[in-house]
């Protein structure tokens, strides 16, 4: 300081480098043990300790047996079994009410508005047959079960159980060659896909990372959860005896998920092998304590965060799709519909592979969001079958939303239990939404990637309900 | 003001009182123009950031009980007894000396973002790893309040914690807090107000090595530091990540942008600090 020169930044360092010898190789760990010790000194005089023996470890008790090797899995299992359990077997009685209110009531007296000011046949047709009943449609089909769903997901995250499972999975993701906190944009990417490749931001290796975003799209996100539920209930559990319905349902809705999870493992693992070769980053996951629930504000903001919020993306893609439907359906061009020709021209293909040509149509129309599968295929079999399109709903109406009938929509529109086993197959594995693949170019910045993350899904689904289709068919005779 | 009104005496005390002033507290969600101030939140992952942050701001920044939600920088503003304030959520972190991203973006804002004060979330039930990050945080600066969350789970848990005398060993403000309940987020923000307006002047402590030689080592190398660029306010911080071979601090000796530190708020600061963090998606 007292020295004439002015030190400068050079000097520093040049110092710095020659001192650095004098404090020897240990300097770092003694830095890290120096704040340590005086940490642990503060912490002490700081702190009382309630003046017991080793007492009752709740926390630690429920830590040995959910993340025990023995009852992890099961456990896991089984508390997923009943969150969608009681999300079938809740949702069905709102639905209904929904259904009547939104399709039975509401429906016909805006027809009858419209008739009364006179509204041109066409845009009547294109406003309420069209738009309406597809944001109708939407709300009526997704809403219950995302409002019982979301709170018993989010309350299970808020008690901590979420970093548990993560735990559990984490030994299998390092034996797929992968980084354990997958197991974490995993778990997210069942709420939403698109949330779960942003979540891929805690994997530091890029490797490990791009892995996770590839693979994220089996997470059977909440767009995809509502044709699950539906379609289990609508074919699986009717194999079963009433009692049983739900709980038979549940279980196919689980081990879809499950299968989610396994084809995770396996594609990750491949990746590992094949393009994505490398070495395996370690890290620690602590495992936070338990914390009781805030139950009711756990219920409000999942609602309004997440219910409400993916409903009405729902629905700003549902109005635009359920105008193009109506267009497809009653644009003609000699004497057949568009739709016609274009459901008669997926039809060989969707065949092929255990589905048929309304499902594939109704992928294409539903590349925005997964949530509208289920009315534009519904709306798509009413059209094709005149039986249907006779009973006064006229071409391009999605039809009415009851269980029964949507039922025998289906069984009218030739699905058998290989048509609806195929079609949860393909909801899970295929493509990601649009906003997914968006999100996937925005995070990794490469045109490649994305199309490698939209494409290989897209196959998968292909060859895996293509296999089950032809073994289905061979075993059944 | 209302002291020399004879007609209202308890005026003056609902006045002084954090909770009035809590009446107060407007939450300005994203909109956090002209800030008067800027606070940092760090901490420990899993100690409740995020919601002290959403109680602040009034955000619905997603919180869920595990570690490393928080990816990126999250921002809100509120004001507070009359003042702006920019509050600027930090990765959760266990140190600031290893080097993953979340450990760098989180230093680099303490050092480098030059925050009016720093809150660091403590979990009262993990008190001696938290400190860890504690001590460090106080190498680097001295505007810090620890809020000490998760008091309610101390409770549950039967642990006494005094934060008096944790307030006297660190040299700095420790407020008890239970976010989840809204407890103690009044005091809170009127400790955060008093250190940003400097009405309460902190004496951090700073830990000393045992050894003799590094003693003097360290010394030695943090008075020609001071020399080098007067007026830097973490000197000593510096000389030790030196003497530890920490690339980033000798780069940034190199680039010149310590040396805009001991001067005055740059603007490139911030804007480095935008390429650093990274951009929250929509």
């Amino acid at each position: 300081m007292t020295s004439l020169q002015q030190v400068t930044a050079n000097d520093v360092l040049e110092t710095a480098k020659a001192l650095r010898w004098e404090v020897g190789g240990n300097f770092h760990e003694q830095l890290v043990e120096t704040i340590y010790t005086e940490a642990a000194n503060i912490a002490d005089r700081a702190t009382t300790r309630p003046d017991q023996k080793p007492r009752f470890d709740f926390d630690r008790t429920l830590d040995r047996l959910v993340t025990s090797r023995l009852w992890g899995f099961p456990l896991m299992i089984a508390l997923f079994t009943v969150v969608f359990w009681i999300t079938i077997s809740g949702a069905n009685v709102p639905s209904a009410w929904l259904a009547t209110l939104l399709l039975d009531i509401i429906h016909p007296m805006l027809k009858q508005g419209s008739a009364i000011i006179g509204l041109p046949w066409w845009l009547d047709g294109l406003l309420i047959d069209g738009v309406y009943l597809a944001t109708a449609w939407v709300v009526s089909v997704m809403l219950p079960p995302m409002a019982i769903f979301f709170p018993l997901f989010t309350l299970l995250e808020d008690f901590g159980y979420l970093p548990r499972v993560a735990f559990n999975l984490d030994n299998i993701f390092k034996k797929s060659g992968t980084h354990g906190k997958q197991s974490l944009s995993m778990m997210m990417g069942f709420g939403c896909n698109a949330a779960g490749v942003i979540a891929t931001r805690v994997i530091d290796s890029p490797r490990e990372r791009l892995i996770a975003i590839l693979t994220n799209n089996f997470a059977l996100c909440n767009g995809r959860w509502p044709t699950q539920i539906l379609i289990a209930s609508l074919f699986i559990g009717a194999l079963v005896p009433a009692q049983l319905a739900g709980l038979i349902s549940a279980l196919a809705v689980v081990g879809i998920a499950l299968l989610g999870v396994l084809l995770t493992f396996a594609v990750s693992w491949q990746l590992s092998r094949t393009w994505l070769k490398g070495e395996v980053s370690t890290f620690s996951l602590e495992l936070p304590p338990y914390r009781p629930p805030r139950v009711w504000q756990t219920i409000y903001t999942s609602i309004i965060d997440r219910t409400i919020f993916v409903l009405w993306r729902a629905i700003i893609f549902a109005a635009p799709a359920g105008a193009a439907i109506w267009l497809v359906a009653n644009i003609t061009i000699g004497g057949a519909s568009l739709a016609e020709y274009l459901i008669g021209f997926l039809n060989p293909v969707g065949l092929l592979v255990g589905l048929n040509g309304v499902i594939l149509l109704a992928y294409v129309i539903a590349i925005p969001a997964n949530e509208i599968v289920i009315p534009a295929i519904l709306m798509l079999t009413v059209l094709t079958i005149p039986h249907f399109a006779n009973l006064g709903a006229g071409a391009g109406v999605m039809f009415e939303a009851g269980q029964v009938e949507t039922r025998a929509v289906f069984t009218a529109g030739g699905w058998t239990l290989l048509t609806a086993v195929n079609l949860m197959l393909f909801s899970l594995i295929h493509n990601p939404c649009s906003t997914t693949i968006y999100t996937i170019f925005k995070e990794t910045g490469s045109r490649k990637w994305t199309v490698v993350s939209a494409l290989l899904p897209l196959a998968m689904g292909f060859v895996v309900t293509f296999v089950v289709a032809q073994v289905w068919r061979l075993v059944a005779g | 003001m209302t002291t020399n009104n004879p007609s209202s005496p308890s005026m003056a005390a609902c006045e002084t009182c954090p909770v009035h002033s809590a009446a107060n507290l407007l939450k300005l969600g994203v909109n956090m123009e002209n800030w008067d101030y800027v606070v940092a939140l760090a901490g420990n992952p899993n100690t409740g950031k995020s919601t002290v942050f959403n109680a602040l701001t009034g955000l619905r920044q997603h919180t869920g009980n595990w570690p490393g939600k928080t990816v990126t920088r999250a921002e809100g503003g509120f004001v507070f007894a009359e003042h702006r304030y920019k509050l600027v959520d930090l990765p959760g972190t266990y140190s600031l000396l290893a080097t993953s991203l979340d450990e760098e973006i989180a230093r680099d804002f303490i050092l480098f973002g030059q925050p009016d004060v720093t809150v660091v979330v403590v979990d009262a039930t993990r008190l001696e790893r938290n400190l860890n990050l504690v001590l460090q945080v106080l190498e680097i600066t001295d505007r810090v309040v620890v809020c000490l969350n998760l008091m309610d789970e101390a409770k549950r848990h039967k642990l006494q914690i005094d934060d008096r005398r944790l307030a006297r060993d660190l040299g700095v403000p420790v407020v008890p807090t239970a976010a989840r309940y809204n407890e103690g987020l009044p005091e809170l923000l009127n400790t955060i107000d008093e250190v940003a307006s400097g009405k309460t002047i902190c004496r951090p402590h700073r830990f000393q090595s045992q050894s003799p030689v590094l003693k003097q080592t360290v010394a030695q190398l943090t008075s020609q530091i001071e020399a080098a660029f007067p007026g830097l306010p973490n000197a000593r911080w510096v000389a030790l990540r030196l003497l530890d071979g920490d690339e980033r601090i000798i780069e940034a000796i190199q680039a010149g942008e310590l040396g805009k530190l001991s001067r005055e708020e740059d603007e490139t600061i911030e804007q480095r600090l935008n390429h650093i963090n990274l951009e929250m998606a929509a």
